[in-house]
């Protein structure tokens, strides 16, 4: 089994509008949304959600008013500035250290599991898809993407599965951190803007440093043809897998707006550049990882 | 007063926003880079950089000689970022939230100060822009805490603008914390509607009242259009698509210098973003010098 991994340090280069064009134009594959914050594969795929699973993580401490006896302490200990001045702690800042819990003089604090967010098994047009929804403005993130890889995992190996085709979040920090475990490869979807080069560069070194082979793919090409090459020179120089590069079109827009990934929505030229490029992809992962069909 | 520039979707233009009205005002005014995994406003911005800094947080290291494996740090550690052995004890630094539990707890003032590099924080000007980033460590994983470092440097008086992270989680939390408006850069297609009204959820969760600007925004249909009149939130400005724009940005272009109409579009967006959120009353905010 191989699971590749699709990244972008800088957000809106289009990791959502390629993984969704790789999965129809793939088989043998499980589909899993890693950008939890801000999840929109589902967009693309219409799933039919089959299970439905709360996400607990961390905790969050509460202070029952009527024991509390106002000492103060919790307010000094705290360092995330979450104990108002009347003793009540803001659960957006609440850090879940449980530090007051396990200090306050009177026991006066509760310390709660957090209900985080959602996860679902969910089937689609073209193969099962894994995929969350964190709750509003809530932390552990990294925790959920670990989970539904987890899951898309268990999957692919319980269905005899080759391909985990996973869309990954923007950044280079936790959430990101926690898409690329022991997955078999990245490819990093850039654009020619000074923005997505020095984007490009982070997230590569991220891959890097966890030791990830990279593939590279440079989308909207005809913005500043000169900077998409020279991100090709970048990607030869580094070592990165240079995949080609695409077009600047509305087509992966009005694709959207009807629901549709890119090859479902433009049968032509797009279509069969796609098709290319997830058939070499497929066949470099294969020979990085021999003998994991 | 901090304004921040927030999205949820990545890509949709907060940057663009945040650099040009920064530059457009002609004023003094403050900009934080607060996406600090891929801070980007320095790209357009090309401020002179004047101060550089390593920023670290504290972390446990454990004294041996003194230590007795009692266990008692391990235990309220919530991050597992202490282990303790029969006769050893193990941290692992990447994990700590730098909470401080481990050091009151400990009964033998065996748990010592240490430092975990996070990244480093950039100071700089251009012209009447004072400007400060934070770039994360490549490999670190948290970014809130260098996010609060940024932040620190918003000024007391005068204005302030904030470049959020993409997304809805802790980062942009942390970014947006104590903004007094929070403008939302979106467009009109279904991830921006979608990562919008996630973002949106988190702005209302911190009771930061809040605007939009729709980029590019007769691509894609209108059901932003219709989400901002079912929640009230005010469309402070519609910005068309247009190809040049995207080369401008492409080069590193500020649009306020390459296209003249930027500049008074830019102005514009603050005045109605003063005439909307600030009009009659709290006049010292109004004063953007200082």
């Amino acid at each position: 089994m191989h699971e590749i991994v699709v990244l972008s340090g800088k957000g809106g280069t289009g990791k959502t509008s390629l993984v969704g064009a790789l999965a129809a134009l793939g088989e043998h594959q499980v589909l899993c949304d890693a950008d939890v914050d801000a999840a929109d594969l589902h967009l693309l795929l219409s799933p039919r959600i089959l299970a439905r699973h709360d996400f607990y993580a961390g905790h969050q401490a509460v202070i029952r008013e009527d024991q509390c006896v106002q000492c103060g302490e919790c307010l000094d200990w705290c360092r995330f500035q979450a104990i108002s001045e009347d003793f009540v702690v803001n659960p957006i800042l609440c850090e879940g250290c449980g530090v007051c819990q396990a200090l306050c003089p009177v026991g006066a604090i509760d310390f709660p599991e957090n209900h985080c967010g959602e996860w679902f098994i969910s089937e689609t047009r073209f193969g099962p898809l894994v995929h969350a929804r964190l709750g509003v403005a809530e932390e552990n993130s990294g925790k959920l993407v670990t989970l539904v890889r987890q899951e898309a995992r268990r999957l692919a190996e319980a269905n005899g599965l080759e391909w985990i085709l996973t869309d990954g979040p923007p950044g280079i920090g936790c959430p990101v951190i926690s898409s690329l475990g022991d997955a078999s490869a990245v490819l990093i979807i850039t654009e020619p803007t000074v923005s997505g080069q020095h984007d490009l560069e982070r997230v590569a070194a991220l891959a890097d440093h966890f030791r990830m082979p990279a593939f590279v793919l440079v989308n909207k090409s005809d913005l500043h043809w000169p900077m998409a090459k020279s991100i090709h020179k970048f990607c030869d120089v580094k070592g990165y897998h240079f995949m080609g590069y695409l077009p600047f079109t509305t087509a992966f827009t009005q694709a959207q707006v009807e629901g549709k990934t890119v090859v479902e929505f433009d049968d032509n030229q797009l279509k069969s550049q796609l098709a290319e490029l997830g058939a070499k992809l497929r066949t470099a992962v294969r020979q990085l990882n021999p003998g994991k069909e | 007063m901090i304004i921040s520039i927030a999205s949820g979707k990545g890509g949709t233009g907060k940057t663009t926003i945040a650099t040009n009205l920064a530059v457009a005002l002609e004023e003094p005014v403050t900009l934080l880079d607060c996406d600090v995994e891929e801070p980007n406003a320095h790209l357009f911005l090309k401020p002179t950089l004047y101060r550089r800094m390593d920023f670290f947080v504290e972390v446990p290291e454990i004294d041996l000689a003194r230590c007795t494996f009692c266990g008692k740090c391990q235990e309220i550690c919530q991050f597992n970022a202490i282990g303790i052995l029969p006769d050893t004890a193990l941290t692992f630094p990447e994990l700590c939230h730098s909470c401080g539990g481990c050091f009151l707890v400990c009964p033998e003032g065996a748990v010592l100060s240490s430092q975990r590099l996070m990244g480093t924080v950039e100071i700089g000007d251009r012209g009447p822009v004072h400007f400060v980033h934070g770039r994360l460590r490549v490999g670190e994983a948290m970014a809130p805490p260098l996010i609060r470092r940024v932040r620190q440097e918003a000024t007391d008086d005068g204005l302030t603008i904030i470049d959020a992270p993409p997304g809805t989680s802790c980062p942009v939390v942390t970014a947006l914390w104590g903004s007094d408006l929070v403008i939302m850069v979106t467009e009109p297609t279904p991830f921006g509607l979608n990562d919008l009204e996630l973002a949106v959820g988190a702005g209302r969760a911190m009771n930061i009242p809040m605007g939009l600007v729709i980029n590019r925004a007769d691509m894609g249909d209108r059901r932003v259009h219709d989400f901002a009149a079912r929640e009230n939130l005010p469309i402070l400005l519609e910005i068309p698509f247009d190809r040049n724009v995207a080369e401008t940005y492409a080069w590193g272009k500020l649009l306020v210098e390459a296209l003249p109409e930027w500049r008074g579009m830019m102005r514009a967006l603050f005045a109605r973003i003063q005439e909307e959120f600030f009009a009659g009353g709290v006049d010292r905010n109004l004063e953007i010098g200082r």
